[in-house]
């Protein structure tokens, strides 16, 4: 299984395709059936941002369409490099149609 | 692991405090599928033994598991009784993992064949749990049954000679395999598995045996400093947390799940608030009523009340509140104390001050399934002798004469 251990902001990310995401009143939990691995995501900005990632030509974009204002943007990377490290999120070639 | 954005907003609460008004699926969900088992453990939390008749059927089954794929229930954590003896485990098995339900069952390994364990390495969204309660035959099969040593480690050879990487090796803590753990984490790494320790009980034939079983309070302090030390290799599902009252909280929610984050749906389709709280007190529905799983755990008053925020009662000034949260309600309810105040088993020891005032009879588990075909416990002394109102032995059979037995006077 391939692990990105660098999440670049400007390249196009999506959910592993073994990870379930489920909305919950405090944010969401995510599952990964691979690694049995359960994380807990404490924002709603934060799913909106993950929800977008599929779609958008970048994580930034993905950032942009789910409302984060730049300056928000640094703190919305880390945790999603947080995630890129656990095999959450995978890095998918831009022309992936979803 | 939690996702949480450095530098948060101010109103971003802990996760555990947010976990305290519950959500909108349970995250564990144990699900005992028989109360029948080749086993008759001591400490049986569910006092299993003999399968009930109202156990659900193989369709009532699949349907709780078609309402745990719509509610997003990732995985359910399934037991007994002994679950891979139900004649339908494995069908349910693949049916929960195609409808995107991972499954991990706890099995004392009687079933675990290499044919079997081949079948389970091949299956990703299935993870195994044997059960062990000593690192060797003789602390081991004192609790689980002659045999059950022997049984455990076939299917643990089993399982890794199929490849099964990362299953687990269910230890319950008790008095006299305290002083194993090494030896435990020697016997997981030995099959790459993972050691997972957990809390005895005094639930269900646990209650029998809690006061001979559970760790006395040095042996705490040894438990606790161990996970403490091996923390991020062990699992515990989060059953130490009243430990935290040493000092420094050890990794995990630290919180009392009970209808918040776990329940347990029983062999009969019961749900109670926890694994640990077979008990009509605990009792929240049952999946075959109209609103089936889903409408019990969103809607059952027993489950709305657990969600309120924990009053600490007795607790509430004691300096480790915060992370001990008083501890076990299983335990408290089955051995007679309050349950907003302190743990049995509480490491300050105010525990053990209230139990020596509990008065009467403490509650008892609501069904017992156990085998009855327990050895009897002393012999029973016969005397054979001749009744006294008889002139003659009685007649059989075989006596010869047309007349025998004819009272001629």
């Amino acid at each position: 299984m391939p692990t990105a251990t660098v999440f670049d902001l400007d390249r196009a990310w999506d959910l592993h395709p073994q990870v379930s995401v489920r909305p919950e009143p405090f944010g969401a939990l995510l599952y990964h059936f691979g690694t049995r691995k359960l994380s807990f995501l404490k924002d709603r900005g934060l799913l909106a941002v993950v929800q977008a990632l599929a779609t958008a030509p970048t994580a930034r974009a993905a950032c942009q369409d789910a409302g984060v204002g730049a300056d928000d943007i640094p703190r919305y990377a880390r945790a999603l490099t947080v995630l890129a490290r656990s095999s959450m999120l995978l890095e998918r070639s831009p022309a992936d149609d979803h | 692991m939690t996702i949480e954005l450095q530098a948060p907003p101010a109103r971003t609460e802990r996760l555990v405090d947010l976990f305290e008004y519950g959500l909108d699926a349970p995250i564990c969900l144990t699900w005992e599928l028989t109360y029948a088992c080749n086993l008759s453990c001591t400490h049986c939390l569910s006092s299993s033994g003999r399968r009930d008749p109202r156990e659900l059927s193989t369709e009532q089954a699949k349907a709780v598991i078609d309402e745990l794929e719509a509610m997003q229930v990732f995985y359910v954590n399934i037991g007994g009784g002994e679950p891979t003896v139900r004649p339908d485990f494995w069908e349910l098995l693949d049916y929960a993992t195609e409808h995107h339900v991972g499954v991990k069952f706890s099995t004392n390994g009687v079933r675990i064949t290499p044919q079997v364990a081949a079948r389970l390495a091949a299956n990703d969204y299935v993870d195994v749990q044997i059960s062990l309660d000593g690192a060797t035959a003789e602390v081991n099969d004192a609790v689980r049954g002659r045999g059950s040593y022997d049984m455990a480690m076939r299917a643990m050879a089993n399982l890794a000679e199929a490849g099964m990487t990362n299953f687990k090796l269910s230890v319950v803590c008790t008095r006299h395999n305290i002083a194993q753990l090494d030896e435990f984490k020697q016997i997981a790494d030995r099959y790459g598995a993972q050691l997972r320790l957990t809390r005895l009980r005094p639930s269900g034939r646990g209650a029998d045996v809690w006061d001979d079983l559970h760790p006395l309070p040095h042996q705490q302090r040894e438990l606790y400093d161990w996970l403490v030390a091996n923390g991020d290799q062990v699992l515990t599902g989060d059953s130490f947390f009243h430990l935290s009252a040493f000092g420094e909280a050890l990794p995990g929610l630290n919180l009392c799940g009970a209808g918040r984050v776990v329940c347990l749906i029983d062999p009969i389709g019961d749900v109670y608030a926890c694994p640990f709280a077979i008990h009509d007190e605990f009792l929240a529905g049952n999946v075959l009523g109209t609103g089936g799983f889903a409408g019990v755990w969103r809607h059952s008053p027993l489950f709305l009340q657990l969600r309120e925020p924990q009053q600490g009662g007795a607790c509430s000034s004691c300096a480790f509140f915060d992370t001990c949260k008083g501890g076990c309600m299983a335990a408290k309810f089955f051995t007679g104390l309050p349950l907003d105040g302190p743990d049995p088993e509480c490491v300050q020891g105010y525990g053990e001050a209230l139990l020596a005032g509990v008065r009467g009879e403490v509650p008892r588990p609501s069904g017992d399934h156990s085998h009855r075909t327990a050895p009897a416990k002393r012999p029973v002394s016969v005397t054979i002798s001749r009744r006294d109102d008889l002139a003659r032995p009685p007649v059989s059979f075989c006596e010869e004469s047309p007349l025998a037995g004819a009272d001629l006077r």
